[in-house]
């Protein structure tokens, strides 16, 4: 009788909503009840976007997210607005290069990822975002890390499957972390 | 149990209707509704239907009616500044009882607005909206999964009983993603003699017309519709109990609101407060019997709503005015938490 | 007995509504006449327009649709896009399409929309009783211009055929008069074909039909002809504004 929630956050562009989309995606190939609601809108375009994605055992009630138990924050806006309601005990997973800032509080897990330079590193600087997500499987119980590349393959489009072995090597580059 | 897919509610809807056997859709593009349009600009060409992209909602309201005055199944679909302009065509659609679907993405108001989740066209759904005396079949749906279900099952009803289903749905259940599975769409065939096919000198010349310069005649053919509007309140209410069995305190949501709502009466009944929820999927016909028995042995019922309290009146005319009612609600675009349900919840236990 | 002279099979028997000396019974006898040598009655679908006209679907014996004021020319292409080997037309006064209805006129020329549209031009309302139409003419009093129509106030009155020609999308558009034998003719022939173009999918087809209305002219019947001759065709000229095919034929 579990239920996670995720609330993803950064600008537009960064990718969030494919995180998103790939969590819901995990969540559905493994059998989970699950909701997936974007910020919608001007925002979307170079603002500030997020995503929140429910995972459960049981029916979902409203996919909106008051108080995440995991917060994946991109950019420094995302973290401010958003790091006082994670639940106690809950979970930050941020992007340490875009972040230059600590959390102060004391009753919930920060991990400091590196995302963007550990993207560009391994020469695909848009997979910061799968670097963070891979890092979110980690910490996660509801899902198991096991059958990536099948939820990736059942949502991008085939023309796009040059793109799958790349966003696989950044899950597991986060998922070690 | 067919395949489960992730889909966004918006285009749930649209491919439900393609699974209805809807083949017309006439539009104009809105915040935050654009998916179907979209899903169906790519899909209609492929499978001989049409999408046309009109030049106003008014002409797409009233493409909606010629199209629908040949029989076919047709549909269009907006956001609340977009139904306003459509009235006009639904009240010329009810006047001469022809059947179709309509959808209401809502989005706060009034004028222009904003572009965030709202339930504040429950009056101008349920109420009327255009002039003259008719209704519309009002269904809200609250999951991806009813967006897809009531799209078919809205256009069987039009069908049935020559009128408008809006699915009076809200930006958020538009924009989620859930998985939802595709069952085989159940198509209720109904007889259309009234349709305008070209007479093919084998009949009388068809009128689809909503003008009657007689009076009387014009009283006939209104008191004839509300017989009719009377069987669908008679059959055609549906709705959902949830912890109702033993509830003293009782949440009326629809919608989004609903699912705010669930999570609060869960909370609530971890407090050991014996709460439950009505959630009408019909607004009009109301679910008017199911609030009377409620009101038979709940004490108090609070009302959830993404408006300034429009639903409420039906609360308080369903129950009769029996038990007090009391309003939860954002505006604007906003959204109650579960917290804020559960204070009203423990509020009405208190009997405040 | 020889007949010499019938109705049109395509009329209803009901009687006409129109005042004295109205030519509506007169473009209506040319439409239904048409639809009669074409042979299309029994796959004809007619919009009826809001204005004088609105009850037209009494009048015409193919199967009728009463549009939403100036809402014609969408409620046709509904029609026309579901039953698209059916021949669709509508039949709108100058308030119903060149005011209230003309984003509905312009977007369905834009679009060739495969209907066929009599836009009658009597350059008043006549139905809610003489108020100024978007084709009233400069200095015209009506019930809504008392002292005469001040273009410098309200603004010049609309060439529809001109402004409708210049779009790349319509197929035929032309101008066309009922005052006198020659022009009843001439006006009959670009009826049929609007309808002809229609069933040969050639795309949207508009007769403008510059009439008269005696009753809120304040004219009797002959002097309200007399009117459209010295008056009206000067500022609306009869002719034919477009035709795509016989341009392309380099007629």
């Amino acid at each position: 009788m579990a239920a996670t929630s995720i609330l993803l956050a950064g600008f537009g562009g960064q990718g969030v909503l494919f995180a998103g989309k790939f969590l819901a995606y995990k969540g559905l190939s493994q059998g989970k009840q699950l909701s997936w609601l974007p910020s919608y809108g001007p925002e979307m375009r170079g603002g500030t976007a997020n995503c929140s994605v429910i995972l459960s055992d049981t029916p979902v009630g409203s996919p909106i997210i008051t108080e995440p138990d995991v917060l994946v924050a991109m950019n420094l806006p995302s973290l401010q607005k958003f790091v006082n309601s994670v639940v106690p005990g809950g979970k930050i997973i941020l992007d340490s290069t875009l972040i230059d800032a600590k959390v102060e509080r004391d009753d919930i897990e920060v991990f400091y990822v590196p995302a963007t330079q550990l993207a560009k590193d391994a020469g695909f600087a848009t997979l910061s975002n799968m670097i963070l997500t891979g890092k979110v499987l980690k910490e996660i119980d509801i899902v198991s890390y096991e059958g990536n590349k099948e939820t990736l393959e059942s949502f991008i489009p085939a023309k796009k499957a040059g793109l799958i072995d790349m966003n696989l090597k950044a899950l597991q580059i986060g998922y070690e972390l | 149990m067919a395949e489960l897919v992730l889909m966004k509610g918006n285009e749930a809807i649209a491919e439900a209707a393609i699974r209805a056997g809807c083949r017309h859709y006439f539009g104009y593009p809105i915040t935050p509704q654009t998916e179907i349009a979209a899903y169906m600009a790519k899909k209609m060409p492929k499978i001989g239907g049409v999408f046309l992209q009109a030049e106003s909602e008014v002409a797409s309201i009233n493409m909606v009616y010629g199209a629908a005055a040949t029989g076919c199944r047709v549909m269009t679909s907006s956001s609340s500044p977009g139904i306003s302009l459509k009235a006009e065509g639904l009240s010329y659609i009810a006047g001469s009882d022809v059947p179709a679907l309509v959808v209401n993405v809502q989005r706060g108001g009034p004028g222009l607005g904003g572009i965030q989740p709202s339930q504040s066209d429950y009056f101008q759904a349920t109420k009327g909206g255009g002039h003259g005396d008719y209704r519309m079949i009002v269904l809200a749906p609250a999951s991806v999964q009813e967006m897809a279900s009531l799209t078919i099952k809205g256009f069987n009803l039009a069908d049935k009983y020559r009128m408008t289903s809006m699915i009076l749905a809200d930006g958020t259940i538009g924009q989620m993603m859930e998985p939802i599975s595709f069952e085989d769409a159940e198509i209720e065939k109904y007889e259309k003699p009234w349709a305008l096919t070209g007479h093919e000198n084998k009949r009388k010349h068809n009128i689809v017309n909503s003008l009657y310069l007689q009076p009387d005649a014009l009283e006939k053919t209104n008191f004839e519709r509300y017989e009719r509007y009377k069987v669908v309140e008679e059959n055609e209410p549906m709705w959902e109990e949830y912890m109702m069995e033993d509830a003293e305190i009782c949440v009326v949501a629809f919608g989004i609101a609903s699912r705010v709502a669930k999570n609060a009466v869960v909370a609530a009944r971890a407090e050991g407060i014996k709460v439950g929820l009505i959630r009408p999927i019909t607004l009009w016909p109301f679910p008017t019997k199911a609030l009377r028995a409620a009101a038979v042995k709940c004490k108090a019922f609070v009302s959830v709503e993404l408006n300034m309290g429009q639903m409420i009146e039906d609360v308080r005319l369903a129950t009769e005015c029996k038990r007090p009612v009391t309003l939860c609600n954002r505006a604007g675009g906003m959204i109650p938490s579960p917290d804020q349900v559960l204070e009203s919840i423990r509020a009405a236990q208190k009997g405040e | 007995m020889a007949v010499v002279f019938e109705k049109p099979k395509a009329l209803t028997n009901v009687p006409l509504h129109y005042c004295p000396g109205c030519p509506h019974g007169i473009i209506h006898r040319l439409v239904a006449e048409a639809i009669d040598e074409l042979g299309i009655e029994g796959k004809t679908i007619g919009v009826a327009p809001v204005g004088c006209a609105v009850m037209a679907y009494d009048y015409f014996a193919c199967d009728m649709i009463e549009a939403a004021h100036g809402r014609a020319p969408a409620t046709a292409t509904g029609i026309k896009r579901c039953r698209p080997d059916n021949i669709v037309f509508t039949y709108q006064g100058d308030g119903d399409l060149a005011s209230i209805g003309m984003a509905e006129t312009v977007h369905s020329a834009a679009r060739n929309e495969n209907i066929t549209v009599i836009f009658v031009n009597n350059a008043i309302y006549g139905m809610t009783g003489g108020q100024m139409a978007p084709t009233s003419l400069p200095g015209q009093v009506t019930q809504t211009s008392p002292y005469g129509r001040d273009v410098n106030h309200c603004g010049w009155p609309i060439k529809v055929s001109e402004m409708l020609a210049t779009l790349e999308g319509p197929e035929y558009i032309a101008r066309v008069a009922v005052n006198n034998v020659k022009n009843v003719n001439n006006a009959k022939k670009a009826i049929k074909k609007a309808f002809q173009n229609q069933i040969e999918g050639k795309g949207f087809s508009l007769v403008e039909v510059v009439s008269a209305c005696p009753t809120n002219w304040g004219m009797t019947p002959q002097k309200a002809l007399e009117w459209v001759e010295s008056d009206m065709l000067p500022y609306y000229p009869i002719g034919v504004y477009k035709d795509r095919t016989a341009a392309k034929e380099g007629k």
